[in-house]
């Protein structure tokens, strides 16, 4: 008798993989719209051509460009004038501190975001200057000089006061270019803070009236209250909410959420908070799956020297 | 009442009141099993070890969660997946145990009909077997349902829909079936009773009868050759072992089985740990919305062939169709009009239909989770029209077969 069974295993496996295929990667290529990474270079902004002076981008950001008018700078001891709630109810939204943005934001995207929120934010379709829809940023137009040199200037000096980019930890990323939108519900943070522990019911209810508050004003400003990201990364996946940081417009036209022109560094620290919320234990599943693999190969191996010896009599 | 003397043995002890030597004798070692098979014949034994499995990764996550519909998302997501410690391998288990349980019921299922192991006193088997199929099925949708993810209530919405019944307009059972118009707190609480008391009893039930089915057809072998059960294991008895033609369920074809649930055990872990994906749908980690439908709905990958047969027809045809597709596998016994049990590949024209169902069913499978667009919806179409022609040829192709 001719010993069939490497023939229906290959049979078996072989339509198993195919079906697989079908409809898991295959279908998922069909239904999703393909985006590819640049790398986080952002070619459709001009480069920044000037070498910026630090004391001049100082003075210029708490003086001529009144930066410091919307946006807290804590680090340099310049505290916000509002409390979110009410900064969202002028702006829509609370204007991020500036203390960190040198590190997190690419320094091309801060060049033209200065001079051209709009366009550098990629939110011209709902913000058109020439219908009279400002964006609530307002555009710097120069302090007199050279406005190139100007807005180097000011890039070089949210550098020099922002932390080294390996010091960037993935919270702070999130917060500072995510978190005053999105809540992350899994990590206790809302988008005016992280909520702290409240010995009174009563100043918990009040800490949550005004996060409602903020987010009505939120979505009066998007359209729609922005998600919440705490499992983000496992209904999305890493690339797609890569793919989407970079360039939402790419993967949902019209969309209102602002490119935030983060660097390479910084959007892989918001990933990893993301995967820090809804993957917590995937450190401890690639451990231990390791270690259930090595066990089931070994148990596999005393089942089958078990069979051989069972049926060495029946043969 | 029975006579019994002082146990001289905490076994004679147990053998007096219980009889365990006979059971042992009935149920293991004096039960014979073909010795011609080859590893299908181990999928009853790699469903069994996967249905427990099941059970115990449901048993502890049903310890942490909660059937209601505003703390049903985090119960998983959270306090599953977060804070119990292990929460999240139980629920990769349970996740991905349930989507390969029926790779395996599969499996199962096409072993029976190449063989023939339908036939010739075996009908009870593969009704048994059918109607496990149709259980875990509704066990598997009810599970799907728990943690009211996006997928979990838009496919509730869409399957309860179809208890409608297209034309006949049944609103008033949809809404009986949901208790609410749409899948709410009143859905959730059934579907969570269903999923962990109602169904799991009925499927330890009809495992039960699936193997007691077993019992007196015995398990049929590669060549469908009909054995003499009493001679053969008469002649084991006497020392022949290998002269015989049967060998005993333990330690003989328990060896056998654990040999191949090794293997499976491999693969099933591997999944479990690093390509979980197909099992767990990223669109489900989205909490249930009832304002916003996911730009894509469609069912678990198991349930895609019966999806396409309802999807690329009108409502009516397609229902009819569904509706066919659910119950026309049971019936395989009747339709199949040949005396011949034996292997597809000595049918003839059973063999060709054999692997067209086959291949149409895994074409039904991807074209029910494609966008039905352009040339998707055709293929559709036509697989789905070849699905019931299949069917319907059956009793003609099997009628004219020459008796091997």
């Amino acid at each position: 008798m001719k010993n069939k069974e490497p023939l229906i295993l290959v049979i078996v496996v072989a339509f198993t993989l195919l079906t697989y295929w079908l409809v898991e990667p295959y279908a998922h290529s069909v239904m999703h719209k393909h985006v590819e990474s640049v790398n986080f270079t952002y070619p459709d902004l001009m480069p920044v051509s000037k070498t910026g002076n630090v004391a001049n981008g100082k003075e210029l950001v708490t003086g001529a460009a009144a930066c410091t008018g919307c946006h807290s700078i804590e680090k340099e001891g310049m505290p916000a004038m509002m409390d979110a709630v009410s900064a969202a109810a002028s702006y829509g939204v609370n204007p991020p501190d500036l203390s960190e943005a040198g590190a997190i934001y690419d320094a091309k995207f801060l060049a033209n975001l200065v001079v051209n929120p709009a366009h550098a934010l990629k939110v011209e379709h709902k913000f058109d200057a020439a219908k009279g829809e400002m964006h609530p940023m307002t555009a710097f137009y120069g302090a007199g000089g050279d406005i190139d040199q100007e807005v180097a200037d000011i890039v070089s000096y949210l550098q020099s006061i922002a932390p080294k980019p390996s010091e960037v930890t993935p919270k702070m990323a999130y917060e500072n270019a995510c978190g005053r939108c999105h809540a992350m519900k899994y990590e206790n943070w809302t988008q005016i803070g992280e909520k702290p522990a409240f010995k009174f019911e009563k100043d918990s209810l009040a800490f949550d009236i005004q996060v409602l508050e903020y987010q009505e004003h939120l979505t009066k400003y998007m359209g729609k209250l922005p998600p919440d990201l705490s499992m983000y990364i496992r209904s999305r996946g890493e690339h797609f909410i890569s793919t989407f940081i970079e360039n939402p417009q790419a993967h949902l036209e019209g969309t209102a959420m602002p490119r935030v022109g983060v660097t390479a560094d910084a959007a892989e620290k918001v990933i990893e908070h993301l995967a820090d919320a809804g993957d917590t234990k995937r450190h401890e599943r690639d451990s231990i799956g390791k270690t259930v693999m090595i066990y089931s190969v070994i148990f596999a191996i005393f089942a089958l020297l078990w069979k051989k010896q069972v049926w060495k009599d029946l043969h | 009442m029975a006579h019994f003397t002082k146990a001289t043995s905490v076994k004679d002890w147990l053998n007096q009141r219980l009889a365990i030597e006979k059971v042992e004798k009935v149920m293991a070692s004096e039960y014979w099993i073909p010795k011609n098979i080859n590893f299908l014949w181990a999928m009853g034994m790699v469903l069994a070890i996967t249905f427990a499995l099941l059970l115990v990764s449901g048993i502890f996550l049903l310890m942490y969660y909660q059937p209601d519909v505003k703390d049903a998302f985090y119960s998983v997501n959270y306090t599953i997946m977060r804070d119990v410690d292990f929460g999240w391998l139980w629920r990769h288990v349970h996740g991905v145990a349930a989507s390969v349980v029926f790779l395996v019921i599969y499996i199962h299922m096409f072993t029976g009909i190449y063989y023939g192991s339908y036939k010739k006193g075996r009908e009870m088997i593969w009704i048994s077997g059918m109607l496990l199929f149709v259980t875990f099925s509704a066990e598997a949708f009810s599970g799907y349902m728990l943690p009211w993810g996006q997928m979990s209530y838009w496919a509730g919405m869409v399957i309860t829909n179809i208890f409608s019944l297209g034309g006949l307009h049944l609103d008033g059972l949809v809404e009986w079936i949901r208790g609410d118009y749409v899948p709410a707190q009143a859905f959730l609480g059934r579907f969570f009773m269903l999923h962990v008391l109602l169904l799991p009893l009925v499927i330890i039930g009809l495992i039960g009868l699936h193997f007691a089915a077993l019992r007196i057809p015995h398990v049929n072998n590669q060549d469908g050759e009909e054995i003499d059960f009493n001679a053969e294991a008469k002649k084991y008895l006497a020392g022949d072992k290998a002269g015989s033609k049967v060998i005993r369920f333990a330690n003989d074809f328990m060896a056998k089985d654990l040999m191949v649930v090794g293997v499976y055990l491999i693969f099933f872990f591997y999944l479990v740990f690093f390509q979980y994906g197909f099992a767990l749908d990223a669109v489900n980690f989205d909490p249930a919305d009832g304002l916003k439908t996911p730009a894509h709905i469609y069912p678990e990958w198991y349930f895609l062939w019966s999806y396409e047969i309802l999807r690329p027809f009108s409502i009516n045809i397609g229902l009819i169709a569904f509706g066919f597709a659910q119950v026309i596998f049971v019936l395989l016994p009747w339709l199949d009009r040949s005396p011949n049990a034996v292997p597809a590949s000595r049918r003839g024209l059973f063999s060709v239909w054999f692997w067209l169902l086959l291949i149409d069913m895994i074409v039904l499978t991807a074209m029910g989770k494609l966008p039905p667009e352009g040339a998707f919806s055709t293929i559709g179409l036509v697989a789905a029209v070849a699905f019931i022609v299949l069917w319907i040829a059956l009793p003609f192709i099997t009628k004219y077969e020459k008796k091997v």
